[in-house]
């Protein structure tokens, strides 16, 4: 039987705004003195892998992952002894270098927050710092295309976009290994990047990130993650404001094939007055034993007067045998707030879907396919890079082709 | 002309303790033009009749033969009965999440009608179909059946008669659950689509109030899983004063 669990605890909420139509939702809307996003982690973010104990798996962070898939990267028996054949486009006034990690770019957007971040943190040779300068605004995506070729990689880059300038960047993720690395994107004041993550990988990959987003004075980001493959992908993208005016979109799809397991970990820091953000993950499941897990943190901050934030996951199971764990969380600490809401909701595609569609003529295979297209539709045409978007409709197209 | 032709229909459903048969020897015949109430007790086997006419795969049909201008319709898979000319109106549609009332309308019109209407026309053609049936226009963009009310249920399922012209139209107590006003509204969309005299119409029903407003040509009465009285509409002002107990007295009820 297909399981959809939540945490009971609110309905769909939203506080200082309408409410949304139609969801249902499970979660949490705290009004506390103490961050439980903060205090329910069994260690405060550090950049040192010993500063984090070896996590047992019932550990808040760590309850729904498999560690045992995690090929050591969890408890300090992986090695890097793999190959990743990396491929960076940079249109041209971008600069790519690769530096020490005593770099004063690294590690500015954001600090490891769980074991296996910091283990990639403690373990990378050299980082990849890619510069967009001052004002510039890129007419083509900066694309680094990230192919594995089997064994452990660690890895660090830091995408610096500096004040005014636009840029689209597009990792892409593919073929086999294990693979543990942290993102820094600082994002300029004033400007405009849209950050896509796409893990395509094959599906023996295991794959673990923590992008950091910090988003500069009146800029504005976008994340775009995309994850089909791997046997494992848990990933932690995360904004934080570094002053007010900042608009952040996270955008977030996803699909789950049999034993896959693929958790994506959201945390939205509000920390600046009057910035904005909008989550919206969706994922379609299928096949035995594929797993789906999505927290959405929001933390609205004392000092963040004037927040307006939403965050919504959906997911549709299209199979017996599949699981979601949908577990959205908003903490506030101020009242002087334009909006806050979340909103959480799994559905099934059952036998008697499939009969209503088909009893209106519409065939059998044509019918999946309408309902897992419109289910995304609306969330790919947000994406705004046209190739991307091509390809994560053919490979919707491909995956269902492989269901039937 | 279209006629559905049902002979000696018997039909089964798995239960936990073995199979039972529901219908047990059901003969009609539907033409069109022609608007047939069938009349029941719960129980009876009415909804049986219907969703095993529309292929539903729970049920296990046993015996006999359903025809449709000779072609045999349970030959055919759920998909090719509607595009044959079945439509079944449902008591409980079914909620399908992801997919707007306009993208299944569209789908489903393009399957029936074999090639994709034209889409200005098409977009014109829904627009006063809803208007008719006082449907409110942002209707069409939200997913199908997913949090309406009753009365939404039923008009969107009348719309999709009146846009998909089936040869025969099967309503399966689409009368439940309505208020007067949407009777109302529902009634005139089922009407509008018999005067025009292609549909052959099979209204099922446990009530006779939906026949004041849809004149059947012919009332059946079913009970204990075939019919057992047949006659005009005057038969339903009698199931009106005297109910179903004579019929449910001689048979056990199902």
């Amino acid at each position: 039987m297909a399981e959809a669990q939540n945490s009971p605890i609110l309905d769909s909420a939203r506080l200082g705004a309408p409410p949304s139509a139609g969801s249902t939702t499970a979660g949490a809307i705290a009004v506390a003195a103490e961050s439980t996003v903060a205090t329910r982690m069994s260690a405060p973010p550090s950049f040192d892998v010993a500063d984090f104990p070896v996590p047992h798996g019932r550990e808040e962070e760590w309850r729904f992952t498999p560690l045992e898939r995690l090929r050591g990267l969890h408890d300090g028996t992986a090695v890097a002894n793999g190959t990743m054949k990396a491929q960076i486009d940079a249109p041209e006034g971008v600069t790519v270098e690769s530096v020490d990690r005593g770099d004063e770019r690294i590690g500015k957007a954001g600090t490891p927050v769980d074991r296996v971040a910091a283990q990639a943190f403690s373990s990378f040779a050299k980082a990849t710092v890619v510069t967009v300068p001052k004002e510039t605004v890129l007419a083509e995506p900066i694309r680094v295309a990230l192919h594995g070729e089997g064994g452990t990689t660690f890895g660090h880059t830091v995408f610096d976009i500096k004040p005014f300038a636009e840029a689209i960047i597009v990792i892409d993720h593919t073929g086999d290994g294990v693979r543990a690395a942290n993102v820094d994107i600082l994002v300029g004041d004033g400007a405009k990047v849209t950050f896509v993550s796409v893990q395509d990988w094959d599906d023996t990959a295991v794959h673990t990130s923590q992008h950091n987003a910090l988003v500069g004075r009146d800029a504005s980001f976008k994340s775009v993650v995309v994850t089909f493959g791997g046997d494992l992908v848990r990933l932690h993208p995360r904004v934080r404001y570094a002053a007010p005016g900042g608009e952040a979109e996270m955008l977030g799809l996803y699909f789950t094939d049999a034993s896959q397991h693929q958790e994506h970990r959201l945390l939205v820091t509000h920390d600046a007055p009057h910035c904005k953000s909008n989550v919206v993950y969706k994922g379609a499941l299928q096949g035995e034993g594929a797993h789906a897990v999505w927290i959405g943190d929001v933390l609205i901050e004392k000092t963040a007067e004037g927040t307006d934030t939403y965050e919504m996951n959906r997911n549709l199971v299209l199979t017996d045998g599949a699981r979601v764990d949908s577990v959205p969380n908003l903490e506030i600490e101020t009242g002087e707030i334009v909006g806050a809401g979340h909103a959480s909701a799994t559905g099934r595609f059952d036998d008697e879907q499939l009969f209503y569609l088909q009893a209106r003529g519409i065939p059998a295979d044509e019918a999946r396919r309408l309902v897992v297209r419109g289910f995304f539709a609306e969330l790919v045409q947000q994406i705004g890079v046209p190739d991307i978007e091509e390809r994560l409709i053919a490979k919707i197209e491909a995956e269902l082709e492989a269901s039937v | 002309m279209a006629t559905l032709e049902i002979h000696d229909l018997r039909v089964s459903v798995e239960a936990d303790n073995g199979s039972r048969e529901i219908l047990k020897g059901v003969d009609l015949t539907v033409k069109q033009g022609e608007t047939h109430a069938i009349m029941g007790p719960n129980g009876s086997g009415k909804s049986t009749l219907a969703y095993s006419l529309a292929g539903h795969p729970k049920y296990t049909i046993t015996g006999g033969t359903v025809t449709l201008d000779g072609e045999d319709v349970l030959e055919m898979s759920v998909d090719e009965r509607a595009r044959a000319g079945v439509f079944l109106a449902m008591q409980y549609p079914v909620e399908v999440p992801g997919v707007s009332v306009s993208n299944f309308l569209r789908t489903s019109a393009t399957a029936i009608r074999g090639e994709a209407p034209k889409l200005r026309l098409w977009v014109k053609e829904v627009k006063e179909a809803m208007e008719r049936l006082s449907m409110d226009p942002a209707f069409a963009e939200r997913n199908v059946n997913e949090g309406f009310s009753g009365g939404e249920k039923k008009r969107h399922e009348i719309l999709q008669l009146e846009l998909l012209k089936p040869k025969i139209a099967i309503l399966d107590e689409t009368d439940s659950g309505l208020d007067v006003d949407a009777l109302r509204i529902v009634s005139e969309g089922v009407n509008r689509v018999r005067e025009a005299g292609e549909v052959g119409t099979l209204l099922i029903t446990h009530y006779t109030r939906i026949l004041r407003y849809i004149k059947p040509d012919f009332v059946h009465v079913f009970a204990n899983g075939r019919i057992v009285e047949s006659g005009g509409a005057e038969l339903a002002d009698q199931l009106e004063a005297e109910g179903y107990d004579k019929y449910v007295k001689g048979g056990a009820t199902a």
